[in-house]
């Protein structure tokens, strides 16, 4: 089952780091086919900048993203660029502090994390987008926890692996209320 | 990173590594290069792993130079190689062509982006495809890949750097900016590793003539400061390498440049068939493009459509025997490329005349739609 995933921001908030954990969770700690293409430019550095991830069980032959199943926002010009791109039923992940409440797309599912505020609580908002990988985690099973959780400790500097590690389960648990509501 | 030669185990990365990855572990020494979007990660990667493996990475003043060193490196007895993008590959032509005639062994990886000029500096095109061939004056063999994912992006620069040594000539890595810097899984195993050394002469320093050739065309080569005769030129030459420029000595060489490529074809060529056995159509592409092509090849299948499809893994020489072969009795050839036609034109040269063959042009900068494809094979169904 072919699942597309596109994540958004501003450059610094590490949107191409949580491309990159999502697809490398599936792809080498899950056994999937993935591929991650990220923007690439000047807007990257600075500016609006996004990552798109495709997951599949099965060989991956086109690489893009045609319709995504998940969009996860972090910057309000993200949202504004990408979120009425999604698929009929899919799920949308919006930083709660940072995107203004707009009304979700017709049979999307909408889920506010305030990523930022948790990520400084845990210690440094900087794992902010670990956070959300912990809410993506608990709210869809594309990519599963124990492998999310493998992949970002295989990625990210030596010495701030407790700070990751607490900051995905401070998102995972998060997911997992909001999905319950 | 690792500190290894070859980086075993599995990860995820971008094309741009995966070739410098591959590169290394074919025993890459020496990288010359001069950054250029979007390759820079070749070159990045490359600054980072060559002091580990005790190579040497040098940043020159621009392409002319790059390729330059590079061709000094090889006859300095290293593996050598550099990497560059399309305005880049331009700039490089000339001393290309002395690598050809000096029988240079070393890779060019050329990451194609829009073009022409300097086009579309980050995104994807395939402009390149003929250049690589005849974009130095003169005749000469050509061999080049066109990788479709990082993964091949490694196996092929190993193979591009094993062919080189093979054949004494330079080998391109036709890629592109998508392959270049897309992240899927790369998989390095140490057993998967063949390597082609060098062809060392095998009589003494007073005997040996570097330009002779062996049984497959192909002559022995010295490095520099061994004790051999080491004298090359951009001239046309003779055996021991000095200048002789008469009609026969030019035949004789440049009719070798050619055909140690052409006589070689059943060694050099590559294509992979799918589908093939009760197709009335057939898709042809190559790299990037091919990666849609195969996308739409199964929406095809899926919709009961008698169609097959040919990647071109060595794009040079083109496989001209096997897609002569494949087309005879087809409806029609669907070619996809990243460009407004250019290996079309190889295609339609050499497929069966009651093929009629299609373009699907795409001028860069994004893929095509697999519906163009599929909208294309439906004409001749």
């Amino acid at each position: 089952m072919r699942k597309e995933i596109r994540f958004g921001g501003f450059g610094g908030q590490g949107i191409i780091s949580a491309g990159n954990i999502t697809g490398k969770a599936a792809s080498i700690f899950a056994d999937k086919d993935a591929v991650l293409i990220q923007s690439y430019g000047p807007e990257a550095r600075g500016g609006a900048c996004s990552a798109d991830v495709v997951i599949e069980d099965d060989k991956i032959d086109y690489p893009q993203i045609t319709v995504p199943h998940v969009l996860i926002l972090m910057s309000q010009e993200a949202y504004e660029k990408y979120s009425d791109d999604i698929e009929e039923g899919g799920t949308m992940l919006l930083e709660k502090d940072l995107v203004d409440e707009g009304p979700p797309p017709d049979d999307v599912k909408q889920y506010r994390v305030p990523a930022t505020s948790i990520a400084e609580d845990v210690g440094h908002k900087i794992v902010a987008n670990v956070v959300m990988l912990g809410a993506l985690s608990a709210i869809t099973s594309i990519v599963e926890k124990d492998q999310m959780e493998e992949s970002v400790l295989d990625s990210v500097p030596e010495g701030t692996e407790e700070l990751n590690k607490t900051a995905l389960e401070r998102g995972f648990e998060y997911g997992k209320e909001l999905a319950a509501e | 990173m690792s500190e290894n030669a070859i980086m075993t185990g599995k990860y995820f990365l971008n094309g741009d590594e995966a070739c410098a990855e591959g590169a290394i572990a074919a025993g890459c020494r020496f990288f010359a290069g001069y950054p250029i979007t979007p390759q820079s990660e070749i070159a990045e990667r490359m600054s980072q792993r060559m002091p580990q493996v005790n190579g040497t990475f040098i940043q020159m003043e621009d392409e002319l130079s790059s390729i330059a060193a590079v061709l000094g490196g090889a006859w300095g007895g290293k593996r050598s190689m550099t990497a560059t993008s399309g305005p880049g590959f331009s700039l490089m032509m000339e001393n290309i062509g002395l690598g050809m005639m000096t029988e240079t062994p070393c890779v060019i990886a050329d990451i194609q982006r829009g073009s022409p000029s300097t086009g579309l500096p980050t995104a994807v095109g395939q402009g390149d495809m003929m250049q690589a061939q005849w974009g130095s004056h003169g005749d000469y063999g050509v061999i080049a890949y066109a990788p479709t994912s990082p993964q091949e992006m490694f196996d092929y620069t190993v193979k591009a750097f094993n062919k080189s040594e093979q054949y004494r000539m330079p080998v391109f890595v036709m890629a592109d900016e998508k392959i270049g810097h897309m992240r899927e899984r790369v998989e390095i195993r140490e057993e998967d590793i063949d390597i082609y050394p060098r062809r060392r002469p095998n009589v003494s320093p007073e005997e040996f003539l570097p330009f002779k050739p062996e049984d497959d065309l192909v002559p022995q080569m010295a490095s520099a400061g061994e004790g051999y005769r080491v004298h090359v030129t951009g001239l046309t030459h003779d055996y021991k390498g000095h200048p002789k420029l008469d009609v026969e000595t030019q035949k004789e060489l440049i009719g070798r440049l050619v055909d140690k490529v052409e006589k070689n074809k059943g060694d050099i060529v590559e294509i992979e068939a799918k589908g093939m056995d009760d197709a009335e159509v057939m898709i042809v592409s190559y790299g990037m493009a091919y990666r849609t092509a195969m996308g739409a090849y199964k929406m095809a299948r899926e919709r009961g459509m008698k169609v097959g499809i040919v990647r071109l893994i060595t794009v040079w020489p083109f496989p001209e025997g096997q897609i002569r072969e494949l087309s005879e009795g087809l409806n029609g050839i669907v070619v996809p490329e990243i460009n407004l036609g250019q290996l079309v034109r190889e295609v339609e040269r050499v497929a069966s005349p009651d093929a009629e063959v299609k373009l699907v042009p795409h001028a860069g900068g994004g893929l095509h739609d697999p519906e163009d494809i599929l909208r294309e094979v439906e004409s001749f169904l």
